[in-house]
C-alpha cells in the first residue's frame, strides 16, 4: 500500500515535471519580444504575426519620458530574447536600471537581443555645436519622437523583420513576407491619409512639446512654436504671452497638445486666440480603440483634420 | 535635313504608371538607403568607432553630435585596444550632484552649521566590457573625501544572477540603499541615525549577488545576499579577517492596477560590533555581535495620464537592533581605540525604532510630505528618540531641487530641538538613474 502511494506520488512529480519542461517547449519557437513603447510593439507584431510574443513597458497614455522602472518590467525582462528601445536617451531616466538588474545577458547593450530602432530612422531637429542644458532637456542624439512618421514606420518594421530573421532563420522568410505586406497596407493607408490632409498642408500650429516635427514633415504642418518655453520645462507667463502673440499676429489656430499634459493653458491660449486644443495621440494604445500602428494615425488624423474643419 | 534627322529618331515612350511606381519605389529605397547609412553613422558616433558586430557595447553616455569618430595615427598610443577617438567617446558618463543646506534652530545634541556645502556626489559610470558595468561615486564633503560607492556590477552571469563586487551601499530596508540626492527629506530618519549608521549607514566592501525567485503570477520576489568586511560606521567593526558582517534582503513587489503598487521587504544584518576585539573577547570570553532585522513597506500611486502632476508614496521601516555588550564598560571602554559611545548602557540592548512618512506631489513642481520619528538608542535600549517633520519640495527642473524641512526632535535627554533646514540640490552632468 505504501509502495503504491510512493509509485502515485512519484508520477505525479513527472507528471508536473513533464508539464513544466513540455509547455516551454513547446513555445519555445516563438520569439519573446519587449519593446519600451506601444508602437514599437505593434510594428513588432505587424513582421513577427504568430512567430513572437510582444509586450511593451510603457503604456500608451504615458509620458514616455518618465516611466518608472517598476519591478514588475523586471519580470518581462528577464526572459525576452529581444529588447527594442527607441534610443537617442528617450529612455534614459528607466531603462538602464532595469536592463541592468534583469539578469538577462542577451538584452545588455551590445548583446545579439538588444535593438536600438533609432538607427533605422530618419532622425529631426539633431541639435549642432554645443550643448547645455539652459536649452532644456533637449536630447543630444536628435529628436526621438521619430515613430510619428509611417515612413520611419516602414523603415523600423523592416529593421525588425531583418533582426526576427537574424535571430530565428528558419522563418526568416516569413518575417520579411509580413514586412511586405505591412509596407503594403501601409502605402495604401498613407495615401488615404496624405489625401486627408492635403486641403491642410502648410498649415501652421503649435505644439506643447516637440514630440510632432516627424509628423508635421510627413503631413505638411508648420510647427511655429511651443507651449513649453523650453523642452521639459513647463509653460511660464512671460512665454505663453510672446506665443499668444505670435499666434495672433500669423493666425495660428491650432495646438497639438499630448493626452499627459495639462489643459490649463492650452484652453486659456485657445480663449485667446479663437484657436483649439487637439489632444493627438503620441503612441499606439493613447485610447483604447487605437490599437495598432495603423489606429494611430487613423485617430490623429481624424481629429486633426476634424480640428481644422472646424476653424475654418 | 535637320529636323528629317529629328524625325527620324524614335519617340520617347510615354511612361507608364507602373514605370512611374519602379521609378518611386526606386526612389524610396534610395531613401531608405541613405536613413540607413545615417543610422549607421549615428551608431558608430556613439559606439566611439568600434567594429559593430561582436564588439564591446557602447557606454550609456552618449557623444556630443559632431564629435566624429577620427582615424588614429598609427604612431599614437592605443588605450585598452581602442584608438584616442574611441577613447573619448568611451569616456563613461560623469555627473556631479551639489547638496547645499542652510538650517536655522539649536540641537546642542546633533548640531549642525549655518550653511554648509553638504556633499558633493561626483558620479562615473560606464559600460566596461559585454559583462559587466562600473558604478563609482565619490563623495566630497568641505574637508574630505569619501569613496560613497565602487562597484563592477556583473550583468552576463547564468541563470539570471546578476553580482556585484566593491565598496557599495548594504540592501538593508529602503533607506540605507539611497543616496542623499534622491532621499525625499533633507535628513535620514532617526531610525537611521540610532541604529542603522545615519548617513553613512551600512556600506562597506563586499560582493553581492541578487536573483529573481519564482513568484506567484504577477509577483515580483528578489533576493539579495551581501557578504562584507563587517566595517560600517558604529554599526559594525571587523578587527581581523574572519569578522565579516552578512546582509540579506527579500523584496516583496506588486503593481496593484497601473496606477498603483506595493513594495514590501524583510532584512537581516549581522556583524561584529565594536566589541568584537580580540583583546576585549579575550578579557570576557564572550562574541559581540550585532543582529539587526528590518521590515520595510511602500505603497506608490500615480496616475500614468497625470504621472508628471501627482503622485503619491506612503513608506515606512520597522528595525530592531540586539546587540550584547560587556557588563564591565568601566574596564572595557578604556581599551577601545576611541571609547565607548556616550551613554552607552552594560549588557544586552534591544533596540527598536522606526519612521511612516508621505509625500503628496500636487503639481508639476511641487511636492508636501511629513515624516513621523521614533527610535531607541543602539547602546542605550531604554533611551528613545522621537521626531517628526515636515517637508516641503520644489522642482525647478529635473536637474534641480529646493526643498525646505521643519524638524521637530524630543530627545531622550528631554530637550526639544525645533529646526529649519533649506537644501538646494543640483545636478551637472549624466547622472545614471538609479533602481526604483
Amino acid at each position: 500500500m505504501i509502495l503504491r502511494l510512493n509509485l502515485l506520488r512519484i508520477a505525479a512529480v513527472l507528471l508536473c515535471a513533464i508539464f513544466l519542461v513540455a509547455g516551454p517547449a513547446a513555445e519555445a519557437k516563438k520569439l519573446r519580444v519587449i519593446t519600451t513603447l506601444t508602437d514599437l510593439a505593434s510594428l513588432t507584431q505587424e513582421v513577427g504575426g504568430d512567430k513572437v510574443d510582444v509586450e511593451a513597458l510603457a503604456k500608451g497614455y504615458q509620458d514616455p519620458h518618465f516611466v518608472e522602472p517598476k519591478p514588475s518590467f523586471l519580470l518581462k525582462l528577464r526572459n525576452a530574447d529581444l529588447l527594442v528601445s527607441v534610443g537617442l536617451d528617450l529612455e534614459i531616466g528607466w531603462l538602464p536600471p532595469l536592463i541592468t538588474q534583469s539578469g538577462n545577458s542577451k538584452i545588455q547593450p551590445g548583446g545579439t537581443g538588444y535593438l536600438d530602432a533609432s538607427q533605422f530612422a530618419e532622425i529631426l531637429e539633431i541639435p549642432q555645436g554645443k550643448l547645455t542644458r539652459a536649452e532644456g532637456d533637449v536630447h543630444p542624439l536628435g529628436n526621438p519622437h521619430y515613430w510619428l512618421d509611417p515612413d520611419n514606420g516602414r523603415r523600423i518594421a523592416k529593421g525588425i523583420a531583418t533582426k526576427l530573421g537574424e535571430m530565428d532563420q528558419e522563418d526568416s522568410a516569413y518575417f520579411q513576407q509580413r514586412y511586405q505586406d505591412f509596407a503594403k497596407r501601409l502605402a495604401d493607408a498613407d495615401r488615404k491619409w496624405q489625401a486627408e490632409m492635403a486641403p491642410y498642408r502648410g498649415r501652421m500650429v503649435v505644439t506643447y512639446h516637440r514630440s510632432w516635427p516627424n509628423f508635421a514633415k510627413h503631413f505638411g504642418l508648420d510647427v511655429q512654436g511651443y507651449i513649453e518655453p523650453r523642452p521639459g520645462i513647463p509653460p511660464t507667463p512671460s512665454h505663453t504671452i510672446e506665443l499668444v502673440n505670435l499666434m495672433k499676429r500669423e493666425s495660428i489656430k491650432i495646438q497639438l497638445i499630448e493626452p499627459y499634459f495639462d489643459l490649463k493653458t492650452p484652453n486659456s491660449i485657445a480663449s485667446m486666440t479663437s484657436g483649439k486644443v487637439v489632444v493627438m495621440l503620441p503612441s499606439v494604445g493613447g485610447k483604447p480603440e487605437v490599437t495598432d500602428y495603423f489606429k494611430l494615425f487613423d485617430y490623429d488624423i481624424g481629429i486633426l483634420t476634424h480640428a481644422f474643419q472646424e476653424i475654418k | 535635313m535637320g529636323s528629317s534627322a529629328v524625325g527620324q529618331q524614335p519617340s520617347p515612350t510615354p511612361a507608364t504608371s507602373q514605370d512611374i511606381s519602379a521609378l518611386l519605389q526606386k526612389i524610396t529605397d534610395l531613401e531608405d538607403r541613405v536613413v540607413t547609412l545615417e543610422g549607421q553613422v549615428r551608431q558608430l558616433k556613439a559606439q566611439g568607432a568600434q567594429p559593430p558586430a561582436g564588439a564591446a557595447p557602447a557606454p550609456a553616455a552618449t557623444p556630443e553630435p559632431g564629435v566624429a569618430a577620427q582615424t588614429t595615427p598609427a604612431n599614437e598610443p592605443r588605450l585598452g585596444g581602442a584608438g584616442a577617438a574611441a577613447a573619448k567617446a568611451l569616456n563613461p558618463d560623469i555627473s556631479m550632484i551639489g547638496d547645499f543646506i542652510a538650517s536655522a534652530g539649536h540641537n546642542p545634541i546633533n548640531p549642525t552649521p549655518s550653511f554648509q556645502m553638504h556633499e558633493s556626489e561626483l558620479g562615473v559610470q560606464a559600460i566596461i566590457d559585454p559583462y559587466a558595468r562600473g558604478d563609482f561615486f565619490l563623495s566630497f564633503g568641505e574637508t574630505g573625501v569619501n569613496l560613497e560607492e565602487g562597484y563592477i556590477t556583473f550583468t552576463a552571469l547564468p541563470k539570471g544572477f546578476v553580482a556585484k563586487a566593491g565598496k557599495m551601499r548594504a540592501a538593508f530596508g529602503k533607506v540605507n540603499t539611497l543616496h542623499n540626492h534622491v532621499l525625499p527629506w533633507v535628513d535620514r530618519p532617526l531610525v537611521t541615525q540610532n541604529l542603522v549608521g545615519g548617513e553613512d549607514g551600512i556600506d562597506d566592501a563586499g560582493v553581492s549577488v541578487e536573483h529573481i525567485l519564482p513568484a506567484p503570477k504577477n509577483w515580483f520576489l528578489d533576493f539579495t545576499g551581501q557578504t562584507f568586511r563587517g566595517d560600517s560606521s558604529d554599526v559594525f567593526t571587523a578587527t581581523n579577517k574572519n569578522d565579516l558582517s552578512v546582509v540579506g534582503h527579500l523584496r516583496l513587489y506588486k503593481d496593484l492596477t497601473d496606477n498603483s503598487n506595493i513594495d514590501l521587504g524583510g532584512s537581516y544584518s549581522r556583524g561584529h560590533t565594536l566589541f568584537g576585539t580580540n583583546f576585549i573577547q579575550q578579557q570576557t570570553g564572550e562574541n559581540f555581535i550585532a543582529n539587526l532585522y528590518g521590515i520595510d513597506a511602500m505603497y506608490r500611486w500615480k496616475p500614468l495620464t497625470r504621472s508628471i502632476y501627482r503622485s503619491f508614496v506612503a513608506r515606512s521601516e520597522f528595525i530592531w537592533r540586539q546587540q550584547n555588550q560587556p557588563a564591565n564598560l568601566g574596564s572595557t571602554c578604556p581599551s577601545l581605540p576611541g571609547g565607548c559611545p556616550l551613554n552607552i548602557a552594560p549588557g544586552f540592548q534591544r533596540a527598536f525604532g522606526f519612521y511612516t512618512s508621505a509625500d503628496y506631489q500636487f503639481a508639476r513642481r511641487w511636492f508636501f510630505g511629513g515624516r513621523v520619528d521614533s527610535s531607541d538608542r543602539a547602546f542605550n535600549a531604554h533611551l528613545n528618540d522621537k521626531g517628526g517633520s515636515l517637508v516641503l519640495t520644489y522642482w525647478p527642473s529635473e536637474f534641480s531641487q529646493i526643498r525646505g524641512q521643519y524638524r521637530l526632535t524630543r530627545y531622550a535627554e528631554n530637550f526639544d530641538a525645533h529646526e529649519l533646514f533649506i537644501q538646494v540640490q543640483f545636478a551637472l552632468g549624466a547622472h545614471g538613474a538609479h533602481p526604483f
